[in-house]
C-alpha cells in the first residue's frame, strides 16, 4: 500500500485541528490534510482519496440541537453537489473498504448518530444507542483513567495497556433506548476502553467516571475494529509536559516526551502502512 | 401554517437536565416541588403540511434512542402535571437554537424559509406539586428566566385547555415606524443637551458646545449645502458624534487635564492625560532602554498589543471588561464579553488565531443575605450567569480558558466587574508583509463579514459610559453566537493567508460607526452605503443601522481586484460578506441612504474636535488606624476560616466547567498537584506545538486595597501577576503587562460629591503603575479602562472598591524547565523567601476579624526585582521543585497549599523568622507582605540554592514529611498543627 493519507475534517464549530494534526504527523502520518467540511460537500475533496479519516473533538453546530446532531445530519442528507451521490454512503464505502475512522469526542457523537457505531450486523445507517447529558448536568474538563479491553478488535489500542486522558464534554453518557443494546456491546468486546478508577478498576463512580456512563463506557468500535469512537482526547496528550502533574514524575527512555495519547495514532499507521 | 414541534427524554430514560433543575430548586426555595420534567419544544411558520414536518422531526431533529415527538400536538394533554412554565426569546433576541434548527430544515426541506420567518426556539417546565401560582412566579422570573430578553407562560393545568393555543405565536419584530432620516434644530446647547438625554446619547455641556459650534461654521454649511445634506445634524451625524465621543470609546476620563493635589504634602500637579503621561509614558521608557531588544511590536495603537514570541511568530493580547450589560443578563453579558475580546484579537494586525482566553470576575458574595436594592441580581444568579456565559463563549469557540480568578468584595453587589481576556498568535510576516502594520488604500472597499444586523445593543457604548440606573435601556444586551463567529473566524484565516483583504478590524462597542470611522482615518475618509446592510429584520432606522451592536461582524477592506474572491470563498464557508462602500482620501466621513447622503463629517471633527476635560483630583489620606486586639488563642483554627474564605478557596468546581487543554499546548494547567487540584499560580502553555518555546500567564488584582491607598492598590497588584510569572519559570527578561481599570465615577458633580478624591486615587494608581512597571522593566502593551461602576437608586448608592486587574503574559525560553506550587517528595526542605512585614491592612485576616486597618502592604520593587532574578536562575538551573507566590491569607495560606497540593506533610519551625520580623506570630502568619515565595529544595540542591540567596531574605522553615500534618511551631512550641486532609478540606468546601 501507498503511503497513507490522512483526512481531518474541520469547520462549523469544529476545534481540535490543530493538535490532532500535529499528533498524526508526529505518529508517522506523511500526508495530514485538515479540511474544511464544506470542501468535501462541494466535492472538491473526494474521501476516497485517503485512508485514515477523523471526527475531531469540537461544537459542531454549537451543539445545539445535542451533541453532533446537525453535524451527523450533514453527512446524513448531504449529497454531494452536482451528483446524486450520497456522502453517507460514502462514509460507509470508506469502512468496507477497511479503511480508518477515529472520533474523538464530537466526532464520537457524530459517528454515533450516524449509525456508523457501533453498526451492529454491519448494518452502518441505523442510530442504535445515544451519547447526551451528563448525569451531574455539567460540561467538564478532567483527566480520566481508562482501562483497556484487551479482546477488543479495535485496532488503535492495540497493545496499549492503559491510557491517562483527559476529557472535555458535557454530553458524554452513553444511552441505550434498552438495557442488553449496552451489554451486548461489552460481550460483543466493542467497548475498547472503559473509565476506571486510578487501580484500574471499572467505575460508574463520579469523579473517575466523569459522566455517569454505565459500565464507565468511554468508548465503542464496531465489529471489525476499523471505526472508534472516544469521549476522552488522545490527541490532547502528545507531549509529557501535557500531563496534568508531569512536574511530579520522571520520564526516561527513547521515548520520553512523547505523551500516552500518541499510541492510538501509532497503531493507526501501522496498520496503515502493513 | 403554524408548526410546533415538541421533545422530551422518554419516560425510561434519565433527565439529567430536569433533575439537575430540581435539585437547584430545592435547595433555593422551600416550595413543594415534586418532580420537574423538560421540554424543548421549536414554533416556525412554514407551507410544508405536517406529514412533511413530522418526517422532518424524525430525520434531523429527534434523536431516535433519547427522545419521543409530538407535531402540533401537547405533551401537556397526556402529562400528569400541575404546572406548565414555558420560557421563550423576546422578539429579536438572539436564538442560537433557533438558528441552528432553522439551518437543519432548510438543508433537509431543500429550500430556504420565507424572508422574515424563523424558528424560534422554546424551553417547556412540567412541575409536580402543590403548588400556587405566585411560587412558580418567583422560581420563573428569579430562577427560570431573564425578563429582559425572555418572557414565560405560566399555566395551571386547570388553565391548559383554554390557554395551550396561546402556545403557538410567534416572536417576530415588527417595526410600525417608517424608515426616515430626522435633522435637529438646536437653538442652543440646553437643548441639545436635553435631547442628548432624551435619547441616552451621553453627551456633556462641553461636548454640546463644540457640536452646534461645527454646525454653524460657514465653510461647514457650504460644504454641507454642496452635498445636499441638511444644514442641521441629522440623527445619524448626533449618534455617530456620540458614539465616537463616548467615555467608552474614547476615554476622556484618562486623557483628561488633572490637577492634582496631595494635601499630605501640600503638593499640587498638572496632568495633561494620565494615559500619555504614565501609562504609554512608562512603556515608552522601557522600550528606549531595551534598545535593539526592544520586543514590544506594536503597543497601543491596534484592536490588541503585540509582542515577539520568536523569530517567526507574534503574540497579541487583549482584556476587556464587560461589567454593565452583565449585570443586566449575568449569561449574555458575559458571553458576549468573551466573544467581543476575541474578535478584537482576530482583527489584531493582519488578523491573529486565538490561543488562550482568561476571565477575572470580581462579585458580592454568593451568600449575600440581604434585601436587594431594586433592579440588582443576587450575587449567586450573576456569578452562575458569567460562569456559564464565559463557559459557552469560550469552549464552544474552540479556546482554551487558562488563567482566571474571582474576586469578592461586599461592594461588586453595585455592579459586578467581568473582565474578559484572549492572546493570539499571528505569524510575523504574512504573505511577505510585516503583518502587524494596518493600511488602507483609498479605493478599497468596505466590507461586513458575518451575522446580520438588528436592534442588538443599540447604545451600549454609551450605556456602559453611565452609571446604572431607572431607565437603563433593555436593547444595552446583545447575546453572541459562538459557532456563527467561529465560521466566519475559519473564513477570515483563509482570507488573511490567501491575500484577499487589505486590512481588517471588528465591531464592537459603536458597531460600524466606531469600525468604519477608525479604518476610515487609515486613508482619510469613506463613503458607507447603509442600505446595503444586511438587516435581520426590516425597517431599521439608518442611524440604528449605523450603531448596532449587533454580534460577529468583522470590517475588512478588501482591495476591488479581490472582491469576487474574497465573497466566493465567504459564500463557499457558509459566511455572509456585503460590500458596503469604499473608502476614500476625501477628508469626510459620509453615509448614504438610498442615495441620499445622511452624514457628512469632517474626519478631523469627528476624531480629534473632542476638547480634553478638565478634572480635579483631591488626595487625602483617609484616617484610618491599626486595630489592637488579642493574639486569638488557637492558630490552627483560624487558619481553617482563612483557607475557606471566598478569596481564597478552591475555584475548582468553576475552573473544570472550562476547556483549558484545547489546542494542545497545555503545560502548567489552572488546577495541579497529585490530585490535579491545587491552585496554580500561572499558566503555562505552548503556542507552537512544534517548539519547546512558552508563554506563562498570569493576573493580579488586589481590590481590597484600595480602600487605604490605591498607590500600593496598583502595587501589589503589579507584583502578584509578576510574581506569578516568576513562580513557574518566567523571568523579566520578558513579560508584558496589560492593565484594565474599572473605576467609580470620578468625575466630580452634585451627585458625585467625592469624585475629586477617586479622581485622586486613580492619579495615585496611575503613579504606581508607572514607577514599578519601568522598575521591573514590564512595558504595558495594552489596557482598558471602564470608569462608571456605580449604582444609585434613589437615596441607594455602591460605588465598586477601584480596582485594577493587572494581567502578564510571559515568555518561558523552554517549558520544561517550568515548575508548580506543589511540594513534590518527603526531605525537600522549605524555605521562605523574602520579608514578611506588620502589613495587615486589608488583609484577608483583619477583614475576617471585622478590621480595616492602615498598614497596606507595600511593594520593595528594588529588593523584589533582585529575588526575581535569582528565582528566575534558580529554577532555570533546576534548583526548586516547588515555587508557590504567597498572597491572599500569607505565608501560613501557601504553606498549607503546597503542602495538600502535593499530598505530603511540613514540620517547620518558624523560630529565625519570627526572631528576624519582629511582628506577632498571626501577623507572621497571615501578612499579606508582597514579593514572597515559598519554595522547595531537594537536600543535595540546598547549599546551591542558599549560596545563590545570600543575603536576600532567604529563611530555612523546616522539611517536607511523609506523614500528611502541617505542623508550624516556634521553638518547639506547636502554633499550628493539622492533618493537611482537614486543611485541603476548609480550602475546598465552600465553593464546591
Amino acid at each position: 500500500m501507498k503511503t497513507p493519507r490522512t483526512l481531518i475534517l474541520s469547520g462549523y464549530g469544529l476545534n481540535c485541528d490543530k493538535e490532532t494534526a500535529y499528533c498524526c504527523r508526529l505518529a508517522g502520518g506523511n500526508t495530514v490534510d485538515v479540511v474544511h467540511t464544506s470542501k468535501i460537500i462541494r466535492g472538491e475533496i473526494q474521501l476516497k482519496d485517503y485512508q485514515f479519516l477523523i471526527f475531531i473533538g469540537g461544537f459542531l453546530d454549537g451543539d445545539d440541537l445535542g451533541a453532533g446532531r446537525v453535524g451527523a445530519n450533514r453527512f446524513k442528507y448531504g449529497i454531494l453537489q452536482r451528483t446524486d451521490l450520497k456522502l453517507h454512503d460514502q462514509l460507509i464505502e470508506f469502512v468496507e473498504a477497511d479503511k480508518l475512522i477515529l472520533g474523538i469526542c464530537n466526532g464520537f457523537q457524530v459517528l454515533v448518530k450516524l449509525g456508523l457505531l457501533p453498526a451492529t450486523g454491519n448494518r452502518h445507517n441505523i442510530q442504535e444507542v445515544s451519547i447526551t447529558s451528563n448525569a451531574n448536568n455539567q460540561f467538564e474538563n478532567r483527566w480520566v483513567h481508562l482501562k483497556v479491553n484487551p479482546n477488543s478488535h479495535c485496532i488503535f489500542t492495540r497493545g496499549i495497556p492503559h491510557l491517562y486522558l483527559p476529557v472535555r464534554h458535557g454530553e458524554g453518557r452513553i444511552e441505550g433506548d434498552r438495557e442488553e443494546v449496552l451489554k451486548n456491546l461489552l460481550v460483543r468486546n466493542q467497548v475498547p476502553l472503559q473509565y476506571a478508577s486510578p487501580e484500574n478498576e471499572v467505575t460508574e463512580r463520579y469523579p473517575d467516571n466523569p459522566n455517569g456512563s454505565p459500565w464507565g463506557i468511554a468508548s465503542m468500535s464496531n465489529q471489525k475494529g476499523n471505526v472508534m469512537g472516544l469521549m476522552p482526547h488522545p490527541e490532547a496528550f502528545h507531549h509529557f509536559t501535557n500531563h496534568p502533574h508531569w512536574t511530579r514524575l520522571t520520564f526516561q527512555g527513547e521515548n520520553s516526551e512523547e505523551g500516552e495519547g500518541l499510541s492510538l495514532f501509532k497503531n493507526a499507521y501501522r496498520y496503515l502502512n502493513d | 401554517m403554524i408548526h410546533r414541534i415538541e421533545l422530551t427524554i422518554k419516560p425510561h430514560l434519565s433527565d439529567p437536565h430536569g433533575q439537575k433543575l430540581l435539585q437547584q430548586l430545592k435547595a433555593l426555595y422551600s416550595f413543594p416541588i415534586d418532580n420537574v420534567r423538560t421540554l424543548s419544544a421549536y414554533v416556525f411558520q412554514n407551507s410544508a403540511n405536517p406529514s412533511t414536518v413530522s418526517e422532518l422531526c424524525q430525520s434531523v431533529l429527534a434523536d431516535p434512542v433519547l427522545h419521543e415527538s409530538r407535531i402540533n400536538q401537547f405533551f401537556g394533554d397526556e402529562f400528569d402535571f400541575d404546572w406548565y412554565v414555558e420560557v421563550e426569546y423576546r422578539p429579536g433576541v438572539t436564538d442560537n437554537v433557533g438558528r441552528t434548527a432553522q439551518e437543519t430544515f432548510e438543508a433537509w426541506l431543500g429550500n430556504p424559509f420565507a424572508e422574515g420567518e424563523h424558528v424560534h426556539s422554546l424551553r417547556g417546565y412540567f412541575f409536580k406539586g402543590k403548588l400556587i401560582r405566585s411560587d412558580l412566579e418567583t422560581i420563573t422570573h428569579q430562577f427560570l428566566m431573564n425578563d429582559l430578553i425572555e418572557r414565560a407562560s405560566i399555566i395551571s393545568h386547570s388553565e391548559w385547555p383554554e390557554l395551550r393555543e396561546n402556545l403557538l405565536s410567534i416572536p417576530e419584530v415588527k417595526l410600525t415606524n417608517p424608515v426616515k432620516v430626522e435633522t435637529f434644530c438646536f437653538d442652543s446647547s440646553a437643548s441639545l443637551m436635553q435631547f442628548s438625554r432624551e435619547r441616552t446619547l451621553s453627551l456633556n455641556f462641553e461636548e454640546a458646545e463644540v457640536i452646534l459650534d461645527y454646525f454653524s461654521q460657514p465653510t461647514i454649511l457650504e460644504q454641507r449645502k454642496a452635498e445636499g445634506i441638511s444644514e442641521e445634524p441629522t440623527d445619524v451625524e448626533l449618534e455617530i458624534l456620540a458614539q465616537t465621543w463616548s467615555e467608552h470609546c474614547k476615554h476622556k476620563i484618562f486623557n483628561a487635564t488633572v490637577d492634582y493635589f496631595n494635601t499630605n504634602t501640600g503638593e499640587s500637579e498638572t496632568i495633561h492625560s494620565l494615559y500619555k503621561t504614565y501609562v504609554k509614558g512608562s512603556t515608552a521608557r522601557i522600550r528606549e532602554s531595551m534598545g535593539k531588544d526592544d520586543w514590544c511590536v506594536s503597543v497601543f495603537s491596534d484592536n490588541a498589543g503585540i509582542i515577539r514570541f520568536n523569530d517567526e511568530w507574534n503574540i497579541a493580547m487583549k482584556v476587556e471588561t464587560h461589567n454593565s450589560p452583565s449585570a443586566l443578563d449575568p449569561y449574555g453579558g458575559a458571553l458576549t464579553g468573551i466573544v467581543g475580546v476575541n474578535r478584537d484579537i482576530i482583527g489584531t494586525g493582519m488578523g491573529a488565531e486565538m490561543i488562550f482566553n482568561t476571565n477575572v470576575f470580581c462579585f458580592a458574595s454568593p451568600f449575600y443575605d440581604q434585601p436587594l436594592p431594586p433592579k440588582l441580581m443576587h450575587p449567586k444568579r450573576i456569578f452562575e450567569g458569567v460562569r456559564l456565559g464565559v463557559e459557552h463563549g469560550g469552549n464552544k469557540s474552540g479556546i482554551p480558558t487558562v488563567n482566571g480568578a474571582i474576586v469578592f468584595h461586599e461592594r461588586f453587589l453595585g455592579k459586578p466587574l467581568v473582565f474578559c481576556g484572549t492572546g493570539g498568535l499571528i505569524p510575523a510576516k504574512i504573505n511577505g508583509t510585516a503583518s502587524f502594520q494596518k493600511t488602507i488604500l483609498p479605493g478599497d472597499l468596505i466590507v461586513m463579514v458575518g451575522g446580520r444586523i438588528g436592534k442588538d445593543g443599540i447604545h451600549g457604548a454609551t450605556f456602559s459610559s453611565e452609571a446604572l440606573h431607572e431607565n437603563s435601556p433593555a436593547t444595552a444586551v446583545q447575546i453572541g453566537d459562538p459557532i456563527v463567529q467561529r465560521r466566519m473566524y475559519d473564513f477570515l484565516l483563509e482570507a488573511r493567508n490567501q491575500g484577499l483583504y487589505r486590512c481588517i478590524t471588528d465591531n464592537g462597542a459603536g458597531g460600524l460607526s466606531s469600525s468604519v470611522g477608525e479604518m476610515a482615518q487609515l486613508s482619510n475618509g469613506c463613503h458607507l452605503e447603509l442600505d446595503k446592510a444586511p438587516l435581520k429584520y426590516p425597517g431599521m432606522q439608518p442611524w440604528e443601522i449605523f450603531i448596532s451592536e449587533a454580534q460577529e461582524r468583522m470590517t475588512v477592506a478588501v482591495p476591488p481586484k479581490h472582491l469576487r474572491a474574497f465573497l466566493a470563498l465567504s459564500e463557499s464557508m457558509n459566511v455572509e460578506s456585503t460590500a458596503m462602500g469604499m473608502f476614500n482620501d476625501s477628508g469626510l466621513l459620509k453615509a448614504s441612504y438610498q442615495n441620499q447622503t445622511v452624514a457628512f463629517l469632517d474626519m478631523k471633527f469627528l476624531h480629534d474636535g473632542l476638547p480634553p476635560m478638565n478634572l480635579k483630583a483631591v488626595w487625602t489620606p483617609p484616617d484610618l488606624k491599626e486595630p489592637e486586639f488579642e493574639l486569638p488563642g488557637n492558630l490552627t483554627r483560624v487558619l481553617h476560616s482563612l483557607l475557606g474564605r471566598l478569596n481564597i478557596c478552591s475555584k475548582e468546581r468553576v475552573i473544570r466547567q472550562y476547556d483549558h487543554e484545547v489546542q494542545g499546548g497545555s503545560v502548567i494547567k489552572p488546577l495541579v498537584g497529585v490530585y490535579n487540584d491545587g491552585p496554580s499560580d500561572a499558566a503555562v502553555i505552548r503556542p507552537v506545538l512544534e517548539s519547546m518555546e512558552g508563554l506563562a500567564i498570569a493576573n493580579g488584582i488586589c481590590a481590597r486595597y484600595s480602600d487605604i491607598d490605591t498607590y500600593h492598590m496598583m502595587a501589589c497588584a503589579i507584583d502578584e501577576a509578576v510574581r506569578n510569572v516568576i513562580a513557574v519559570g518566567g523571568s523579566l527578561e520578558q513579560i508584558a503587562g496589560l492593565d484594565n481599570f474599572c473605576w467609580c465615577d470620578p468625575v466630580e458633580s452634585d451627585s458625585n460629591p467625592d469624585g475629586s478624591y477617586k479622581m485622586a486615587q486613580l492619579v495615585r494608581a496611575n503613579q504606581s503603575l508607572y514607577e514599578l512597571t519601568t522598575l521591573y522593566g514590564v512595558p504595558c502593551i495594552s489596557g482598558k479602562d471602564s470608569m462608571k461602576n456605580d449604582y444609585h437608586f434613589g437615596e441607594i448608592r455602591i460605588a465598586i472598591p477601584p480596582t485594577v486587574l493587572f494581567t502578564t503574559v510571559g515568555k518561558i525560553a523552554d517549558v520544561r524547565k517550568t515548575i508548580t506550587m506543589d511540594v513534590k517528595s518527603p526531605g525537600d526542605r522549605v524555605y521562605l523567601l523574602g520579608e514578611t512585614q506588620d502589613e495587615m491592612g486589608a488583609s484577608e485576616y483583619y477583614d475576617f476579624l471585622g478590621y480595616l486597618g492602615k498598614n497596606v502592604p507595600c511593594v520593595n520593587g528594588k529588593q523584589a526585582k533582585r529575588r526575581y532574578l535569582k528565582v528566575s536562575k534558580a529554577i532555570s538551573e533546576g534548583l526548586l521543585r516547588s515555587c508557590h507566590d504567597c498572597s491572599d491569607g500569607g505565608l501560613a495560606v501557601a504553606l498549607a497549599e503546597s503542602a495538600f497540593a502535593g499530598g505530603y506533610g511540613m514540620e517547620l519551625d518558624v523560630a529565625e523568622l519570627f526572631g528576624k520580623s519582629a511582628i506577632r506570630i498571626d501577623k507572621l502568619l497571615f501578612s499579606e507582605s508582597q514579593s514572597r515565595f515559598v519554595v522547595t529544595v531537594s537536600s543535595q540542591n540546598s547549599e546551591k540554592f542558599e549560596n545563590l540567596f545570600t543575603g536576600n531574605a532567604c529563611y530555612y522553615l523546616g522539611d517536607v514529611v511523609e506523614n500528611p500534618q502541617l505542623m508550624i511551631k516556634r521553638n518547639g512550641e506547636s502554633i499550628v498543627n493539622e492533618t493537611i486532609w482537614d486543611l485541603k478540606e476548609s480550602w475546598q468546601s465552600t465553593l464546591r
